[in-house]
């Protein structure tokens, strides 16, 4: 396809009407959900959830049990679903996959220097491939937002592509860090450059710089997914994160890509929670509503 | 010709050190005995009191890891702002019924006992350890330690005096507390959440809701995250729903009741040891 593979036109992109979007999601986040659904959208949201962790004391015990939460979340509530995958640093995906192994849960790997990105191509490229190499599913890369900022929109273009060529047939989601970007504005152009270049996902976040996945910025990527889709046919993935502590937060989140995306948006191959507590309180309103009793955090396992 | 209109006060309740209204937009109105409108207060639904829950849980920690001491000054402090706003406290009161003469008195009584509380703060710990004998080489003792977030529902009849009853103890031994207010005497227990907020306490220590006991008791007794339940009404039929409740995750559950609470009996260290757990640690010895 054509307007593939090279860097978007901007003139043709709609300019962004900061009060529209907060007026737009302050509007959305008042929609009710009824007591019939809101079983279904916590199921889904566990569904979507990338349990995280990314601390440099990380060790291969906390990521095996990691693993193991996300295979058996709460192993005294039947029919629950598992999680979409285990987000870690590249070092530590071998652990991961083999803990997870005979599971359809994928291993997701931070690379291209995350958080900053501040590396050179050839060493971020490099830490790519040793993440595939050693058996991830998903690479999470961060974008050099120095030079963004700076204008330097081919820059960024050619980072996103060439590790999207060294990813190969493993997905590629692009995060952003919508936090350090600045306008809304430049998360829309981000977005757009990010897709065109071959991004599977969009991400807004590494979680590590305030403010993390907000619902504004979301709303925005959101509608660039979809001017992407009714321009290419191709269905771009989407994942917040950061910041999404509480399953009320997370059913508004589902609310607005269902609003702006459709219903086909809707599963974890498109829409994914990027959250290291969000899981636990899930399973408490999971609980919550299955025995009529608010649940307390000591009950839960703390990953 | 123009008679002024009553500002009625709207009383609000008390979250996380915030004055809020409550979530469901319902309010209750007070009168006093020959039915004449004193104020509106908020019914507070099941989502305050989560909320207020949440507010007790992220307070803990922060409240039972500051000194003894320090909690017996927060504690005095409090005792002075209410002496401070003795003539308010006094004027509610009788609004509420009570002659002059008794809301004098219970007012005195309320600030009398946040100081004996206050003085608890550093000195029960040592009345309610001990050192025990073991046969091995082991020098083992046990010691309090608060039992985490109580629920207490005041009863209709208690007044301020009930009230501060029953918060000194809890709050005096480490724990944090979601508290209902009785109806009849909302007003006062709201202004004494003033009193609480102008006096160091940290927010979410003691959270004040008003409301329907008949809504709420069910919700703040079975709350897995509550630790403990401090109950005085002396209605059978509430008391089997807590004990029920509490069988779930075995809340501590302390029910007392009492005729008089301005009763020399409501003082007395033995009510903060309610809502205590002991801990008992080994530690090896040389011989």
């Amino acid at each position: 396809m054509e307007v593939l593979n090279k860097i978007p036109d901007f003139r043709d992109t709609v300019p962004i009407d900061t009060v529209g979007v907060l007026e737009r999601v302050s509007r959305l986040n008042k929609r009710s959900i009824k007591k019939e659904s809101k079983m279904d959208a916590l199921k889904m949201a566990l569904s979507m959830c990338d349990l995280t962790t990314l601390e440099g004391m990380d060790t291969p015990g906390k990521v095996r049990q990691l693993c193991y939460k996300a295979q058996h979340p709460h192993e005294s509530i039947p029919d629950i679903p598992s999680v979409a995958a285990v987000c870690v640093y590249p070092n530590l995906v071998r652990t991961a996959k083999e803990s997870l192994k005979g599971s359809n849960i994928n291993v997701a790997a931070v690379a291209t220097y995350f958080p900053s990105g501040n590396g050179t191509l050839e060493s971020r490229i490099e830490e790519v491939k040793y993440a595939v190499n050693e058996g991830a599913d998903e690479i999470d890369m961060v974008i050099s937002r120095g030079a963004f900022l700076r204008g330097e929109y081919n820059f960024t273009f050619d980072e996103v592509a060439a590790t999207k060529e060294a990813c190969g047939d493993v997905h590629l989601k692009v995060i952003l860090e919508t936090g350090e970007l600045e306008t809304l504005e430049n998360v829309r152009k981000a977005s757009d450059i990010s897709m065109y270049a071959g991004a599977d996902f969009i991400k807004t976040s590494t979680g590590k710089v305030s403010p993390a996945a907000t619902q504004p910025v979301t709303l925005v990527m959101l509608e660039a997914i979809r001017d992407f889709y009714y321009k290419t046919g191709i269905k771009i993935g989407m994942k917040p994160a950061g910041g999404i502590r509480d399953s009320k937060t997370a059913i508004q989140y589902l609310v607005l890509v269902k609003e702006t995306l459709g219903i086909d948006w809707l599963n974890p191959d498109l829409f994914r929670f990027g959250a290291s507590s969000l899981a636990n309180d899930l399973l408490m309103q999971i609980v919550k509503q299955q025995t009529g009793v608010y649940q307390s955090a000591d009950y839960f396992s703390k990953d | 010709m123009s008679k002024r209109l009553d500002v009625l006060k709207t009383y609000k309740i008390y979250i996380n050190g915030q004055f809020v209204r409550s979530e469901s937009g319902h309010y209750l109105t007070l009168t006093n005995k020959s039915g004449e409108q004193l104020a509106n207060i908020c019914r507070s639904t099941r989502k305050d009191f989560r909320q207020a829950m949440v507010a007790a849980r992220g307070a803990q920690g922060g409240w039972s890891g500051k000194t003894a001491y320090n909690r017996g000054q927060i504690l005095y402090r409090m005792a002075e702002i209410l002496e401070g706003r003795r003539a308010q406290f006094i004027h509610e009161l009788s609004l509420e019924g009570a002659s002059a003469k008794k809301a004098e008195a219970e007012v005195d009584a309320a600030i009398d006992r946040l100081v004996y509380f206050a003085g608890w703060c550093d000195k029960y710990q040592q009345i309610f350890s001990s050192v025990n004998p073991v046969q091995s080489a082991h020098f083992n003792f046990s010691t309090p330690e608060p039992t985490g977030v109580v629920s207490i529902i005041a009863e209709e009849k208690s007044s301020l005096i009930g009230l501060v009853s029953m918060i000194a103890p809890v709050i005096a031994g480490g724990n944090t507390c979601v508290v209902l207010a009785g109806q009849r005497n909302a007003m006062s227990a709201c202004s004494f959440t003033e009193v609480i907020h102008s006096s160091d306490v940290p927010s979410g220590v003691i959270n004040v809701l008003t409301g329907l006991k008949s809504e709420l008791i069910s919700h703040m007794s079975s709350h897995m995250d509550i630790n403990a339940i401090f109950y005085t009404d002396s209605d059978t039929d509430s008391k089997k729903l807590i004990q029920e409740n509490a069988s779930l995750n075995i809340k501590r559950v302390v029910f007392e009741e009492t005729d008089d609470w301005m009763d020399e009996r409501h003082e007395n260290p033995y009510i903060i040891l309610d809502f205590q757990e002991i801990k008992t640690t080994w530690h090896p010895v040389s011989v």
